[in-house]
């Protein structure tokens, strides 16, 4: 049996949580000049061969731009993922097995990326 | 998980409909939530019929009337009648809002009435206000200073007293933190509009020698940062506050105080 002030007191503040919610404001920012950049390098490469496209991701400041956006949107989708399952899965292990995959997910797709451009970039 | 549907012995059925006052020239239709803890019954809507020759022209005379000229066993908590205890809070129309504040004509009849939403209900319109005034209460809304008290009033200056402007007015009525979605999914860890905005109301007193340990305290995932502006809490604020804004200002500060 717990007090009422007790139970709002809790396990204490975390001390945290001003990261996410700076981070979040930052690749919010950085995400409206890189989206639009990374859809004006889709839009220029929309319906050429391989060998164009190839030429095109090959010039070393679109593919920077293009791993730019992707780690910005990543991030700034990872941090509001987290934010929507802490806000509606109340299960505590539910709750770090969707945080988890989320993170993986994240992860996974950024390394496709990263590996994408740079096999385009050096041919490995 | 969130639960997006009442449980079963939660869900609101018809009720009564009590009888219409006799050779009432002018009536207004009211339907308004029924819950008694001691039958076991389900929450029911019970409709009444207001003689408005009768009766005040705000709701909480129209509930005041009912109660003494239909059914006393009709239960709602009242006390200033004039917007300043915060006891007649109660979801009106749809909205959150004071009975006592509000005319019967800036609803539209059938005017329908409910407790204060996502709280445990105690009694028809009285619900459990337990864990908001803890949470009140744990952000220590009171000065906190060290240096020994003057010997007259701590002094604060024109401008600083007008900082306080928009947030001392708060009169804890729980409107806006049960108007938050955030608040209705995470109660137990987030602590609401209302208890933001007060602690928002002693972080920038001028006097307050306890500014750090207040954004110590408040910086958490759950406990401020599940705000997520939606901005219900400023719509619904029955003295026209702005707890939204407060909750940014806090959040303002954490950052400036890292970067
Ligand atoms: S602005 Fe924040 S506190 Fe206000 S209703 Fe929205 S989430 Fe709740
Ligand atoms: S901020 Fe407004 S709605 Fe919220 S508790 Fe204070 S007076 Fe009521
Ligand atoms: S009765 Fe006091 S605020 Fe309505």
């Amino acid at each position: 049996m717990k007090t009422p002030l007790g139970n709002v007191r809790g396990l204490g503040s975390a001390h945290a949580g001003t990261g996410h919610f700076w981070l979040q404001r930052l690749t919010a920012v950085a995400n409206i000049v890189l989206v639009t950049a990374f859809l004006i390098i889709v839009v220029s490469i929309a319906g050429s061969g391989h060998a164009e496209i190839v030429a095109k991701l090959s010039n070393p400041f679109v593919a920077i731009l293009i791993l730019a956006a992707f780690l910005s949107v990543l991030t700034h989708m990872r941090i509001g993922m987290q934010v929507i399952i802490e806000d509606y899965v109340h299960t505590e292990i539910r709750k770090i097995a969707l945080l988890m995959a989320n993170t993986f997910y994240t992860i996974a797709v950024g390394l496709i990326a990263v590996y994408a451009i740079l096999k385009i970039n050096f041919g490995l | 998980m969130v639960e997006l549907t009442l449980p079963k012995n939660s869900k609101v059925t018809e009720g009564k409909v009590w009888p219409k006052p006799e050779g009432a020239k002018r009536v207004t239709e009211f339907h308004i939530y029924r819950w008694d803890p001691d039958t076991g019954e389900n929450p029911r809507m019970d409709t009444y019929f207001v003689d408005r020759d009768d009766c005040g022209p705000m709701l909480l005379d129209a509930i005041i009337w009912i109660k003494n000229k239909v059914d006393p066993t009709l239960t709602f908590r009242r006390s200033c009648r004039e917007g300043v205890c915060g006891s007649c809070a109660m979801n009106i129309d749809g909205l959150n809002t004071l009975a006592c504040t509000r005319g019967i004509d800036e609803v539209k009849a059938p005017v329908k009435i409910y407790p204060l939403p996502h709280l445990p209900v105690v009694k028809d319109l009285v619900p459990d206000l337990t864990n908001f005034y803890a949470q009140q209460a744990s952000i220590r809304p009171w000065l906190q200073t060290e240096t020994p008290a003057p010997g007259a009033e701590w002094r604060q200056s024109r401008h600083e007293r007008e900082k306080l402007d928009g947030l001392y007015e708060c009169i804890l009525c729980a409107c806006c933190t049960t108007s938050c979605p955030s608040y209705w999914w995470n109660s137990d860890r987030y602590l609401g509009p209302a208890t933001l905005l007060q602690a928002y109301r002693w972080i920038v007193d001028s006097r307050d020698e306890a500014t750090g340990e207040r954004l110590d305290a408040l910086e958490d995932p759950f406990r401020l940062y599940r705000c997520h502006t939606i901005m219900n809490c400023a719509n619904t604020c029955p003295k026209g506050l702005n707890p939204a804004k407060a909750i940014a200002e806090i959040k303002k500060k954490m950052v400036e105080r890292q970067l």
